[in-house]
């Protein structure tokens, strides 16, 4: 291996005290694609991150064309050539294609000393980058009006206006059309015979499979599997993947769902999130539902708890439609959430834990007449839902300073003041450390056992496998597939939540 | 602490006949800070508070003056004087409020723009003119009190209690905390969000106007210009007592304290005899220190 445009070399890096990424070490050829795989969270953005410069490694190097490399931010990393395609595409809407090519640095004109914008030269410039990238259309054309594959392509291009000798591709394929995919797939070809690198992350396997030369699996932030496409076929990645199936321990079941319906979902559809939806949650149920990101299966959770809208379909709660309850009048009936986002719309972050953890159940602290909280009842209220969680805290510490698994076990606690009659768990174990994800399933449990249903959304299917009674898979807004504890299995499921590109 | 540093550069720092004026300076800026710092915690701000002063003022007086009020001579100018003036303040609260929750425009565009508009329309209301011969009953307001203690100090500290009170122990309260530090927290959990938030614009039109109040009696006259430079006092007052700009963060208390210490420093420095204009480049300037711990603050916390 010996023109490596880019080797890793024992990076590793944590975030808030939780490890994305250890020890990695991987090379990237000159010419070649570099296929990133892994599940949710097992660290592929955080990889490609650090090289793009949106976030620094916390220790080992990267060699990039032979020099030492650590970007300070993301335009230092893109004047030393490399260039990111975001899963979000950042270009400027409102501008042109042409002012968007260069935005970074304008070729200048002088006329009578003063810098002018060269708008002749850009225009000839783009014109003849945009052909390079098999898009005709004219350089003056706003940004806004191009489909999400055209302007992925524009996007190529301003990275090979910059001269980039890496090109980085996150989730390419996401917001593309079949047409679109296959044009990309051709250009990345182009490329490739060019001697331009790049660096290919998908959770498309067979894409991967197809389009890469070398490929790395990742699994929980450290490098499981490496080498040519050759090496790989589709089972073995997935099995890669999803692999540790024994190792992680999860509390038994005792008791069995109740017949009684507590949850019903009819045909709850909105148009290009969710189609179709229809499912009952029961008693005492512990029911999964997996998929992959951009499922629908976070959308469908913020849809049940009245976050978001949905156009037709309807929701019963223990028999009753919930029609348009915002999310305040389905906690009075007993529901309760738990954000896959902690940080951003979980916890209150500065204020003490006892303030946060009594946020939801304010109004049951408050003495008649003046509405005054009664601070000793709560106090002991919280002390209570605490010590069954073993959760400890200071006196007057926020819940900025607690560790990822305890901060979950505060909005964990905010739900069980009063006992919900239906949990809706959107991640709850994203981003906690194993000890405290067993301690997060003992909760689910005992929730479960005292007569809660629990609805627990999840990316991590063996955590369904470990936890759930039943299954549902999403893929593309819908359901794919609903398996009962009997009949789980890893790779059914996966494909099931795969399907979407099996169709195509 | 800066109250002894600086006695013995100026010996009739600390005359009791001193320390009344400045109380007495204080209390309605205190009022309006109080109300101020409810908005600041919901991370809002309230620009408008001054321009509430005036109508309120206006709107007060235009009900109540013998020169062909509403209510001339009337028992009830006062009374109905003063439900006016605070109807005024809640009303104008409210619609801020509302703008703010129901339309999610910005706090600082919604209340600059109220500012501007009630500004303009008390000046125009009264056509620049003092309205003067208030009723006596009202006037006693300002200079009056229950022996020694004027009424002015009896109703701030009776605000003062309640918004303690509200802030610290009703639900009401945690809600606007809780909606400072995380909305879509907040939101998630069943805080009614908008009209907690509406809540807090109300609560400062009110305190406006309870300040335009002891104000106008203190006057004797409606004034539909009062000084508007004390917005920037009050806003200050509150960053100087540990509010955050950010939200989430305040307590009436460390208000008070921000206002005295902005006080202090006006009439210190009045009294050693530096001019207007540099007593305003002393107070910018330690507001913005104020500012800036507060800002970096933020951030040392939020980098671990």
């Amino acid at each position: 291996m010996g023109n490596n445009v880019l080797e890793y070399q024992n990076v590793e890096k944590s975030f808030f005290g939780v490890r994305v990424l250890r020890n990695v070490n991987l090379a990237l050829q000159e010419g070649h694609v570099l296929g990133v795989v892994g599940e949710n969270g097992a660290g592929k953005s955080t990889l490609v991150n650090i090289l793009g410069g949106v976030v620094p490694a916390d220790s080992g190097t990267i060699i990039l064309g032979g020099s030492h490399y650590a970007p300070r931010n993301p335009s230092d990393a893109f004047r030393h050539g490399i260039a990111f395609i975001h899963q979000e595409l950042n270009l400027f809407a409102n501008l042109s294609i042409a002012e968007n090519m260069f935005i970074a640095s304008f070729p200048k004109r002088r006329f009578a000393a003063i810098p002018l914008i060269d708008r002749k030269a850009i225009r000839s410039k783009t014109k003849a980058l945009l052909e390079s990238v098999d898009l005709h259309l004219s350089p003056d054309t706003l940004v806004e009006d191009l489909s999400p594959g055209e302007r992925q392509l524009v996007e190529i291009a301003k990275a090979l206006a910059a001269d980039a000798r890496v090109i980085i591709f996150d989730e390419p394929t996401t917001s593309l059309t079949a047409r679109e995919t296959e044009r990309l797939f051709a250009i990345i070809e182009r490329l490739r015979s060019q001697r331009i690198s790049m660096i290919y992350i998908s959770h498309i396997l067979g894409d991967v499979l197809g389009l890469c030369d070398d490929i790395v699996v990742l699994r929980d932030g450290e490098v499981v599997g490496r080498g040519t496409r050759g090496e790989f076929t589709l089972e073995k990645m997935i099995s890669l993947m999803v692999g540790r199936d024994i190792e992680q321990l999860y509390p038994p079941r005792s008791t069995k769902p109740s017949e009684e319906k507590v949850l019903e979902v009819n045909g709850v559809s909105h148009p290009g999130i969710v189609r179709n939806i229809t499912f009952a949650l029961r008693r005492r149920e512990v029911l999964g539902i997996s998929g992959l990101m951009g499922s629908g299966r976070t959308e469908l959770a913020r849809i049940l708890f009245g976050l978001d809208p949905f156009q037709s379909g309807e929701i019963l709660l223990n028999g009753l439609s919930l029609g348009g309850c915002s999310p305040r009048e389905r906690v009075r009936k007993g529901m309760a959430f738990l954000t896959e986002n902690r940080r951003e719309e979980g916890l209150l972050m500065g204020a003490s834990v006892v303030d946060d953890i009594a946020l939801a159940s304010l109004p049951s602290f408050a003495r008649t007449l003046l509405r005054l909280i009664d601070e000793l009842r709560m106090r002991r209220a919280v002390d209570r839902v605490t010590d069954s969680l073993r959760l400890q805290y200071g006196h007057r510490q926020t819940a900025k300073t607690l560790s990822g698994g305890s901060q979950q076990k505060v909005v964990v606690a905010r739900w069980l003041m009063e006992k919900p009659s239906v949990f809706i768990l959107d991640e709850p174990t994203r981003g906690i450390d194993i000890g405290a994800k067993y301690e997060v399933y003992r909760i689910i449990n005992d929730l479960a056992a005292q007569g809660t249903a629990v609805l627990f959304v999840s990316s991590e299917i063996e955590e369904l496998i470990g936890m759930c009674d039943r299954i549902l898979v999403m893929s593309n807004g819908s359901i794919q597939g609903c398996f009962e504890r009997p009949d789980f299995d890893k790779e059914k499921i996966l494909r099931a939540a795969l399907r979407k590109d099996a169709i195509q | 602490m800066y109250f002894f540093a600086i006695w013995p550069f100026t010996p009739n720092f600390a005359s009791p006949q001193n320390v009344r004026n400045i109380f007495s300076n204080m209390l309605p800026l205190l009022i309006v800070a109080i109300g101020e710092t409810f908005v600041l915690i919901t991370a809002g701000v309230d620009l408008s508070v001054t321009s509430i002063m005036a109508m309120a003022s206006v709107f007060g007086a235009w009900t109540m003056t013998s020169d062909g009020g509403l209510l001339a001579g009337s028992f009830l100018a006062a009374p109905v004087g003063i439900l006016v003036m605070l109807l005024t303040g809640a009303v104008i609260g409210l619609l801020n409020g509302a703008a703010v929750t129901l339309f999610r425009m910005p706090p600082f565009i919604v209340t600059l723009t109220t500012m501007m508009f009630f500004r303009g329309f008390a000046i125009w209301f009264t056509q620049s003119e003092k309205i003067s011969n208030l009723p006596r009953a009202f006037v006693a307001l300002g200079e009056g009190g229950i022996g020694f203690v004027p009424y002015a100090l009896i109703i701030t500290l009776a605000l003062a209690m309640v918004s303690h009170i509200t802030l610290r122990r009703a639900i009401v309260g945690r809600w606007i905390y809780a909606v400072g530090h995380n909305v879509k927290a907040a939101a998630i959990s069943g805080v009614p969000v908008n009209s907690t938030v509406a809540f807090a614009y109300v609560v400062s039109g009110l305190c406006a106007a309870v300040a335009s109040i002891l104000y106008t009696a203190r006057l004797e006259t409606g004034d539909p210009d009062p000084r508007q430079t004390i917005l920037l006092d009050i806003i200050g007052a509150a960053v100087i007592g540990g509010t955050s700009l950010f939200g989430g963060k305040g307590k009436v208390l460390w208000t008070a304290l921000g206002v005295l210490f902005i006080m202090v420093i006006d009439n210190s420095l009045n009294m050693i005899g530096l001019s207007h204009f540099k007593i305003m480049i002393v107070k910018g300037g330690i507001i913005l220190f104020a500012a800036l711990i507060d800002a970096l603050r933020n951030r040392l916390l939020g980098s671990r």
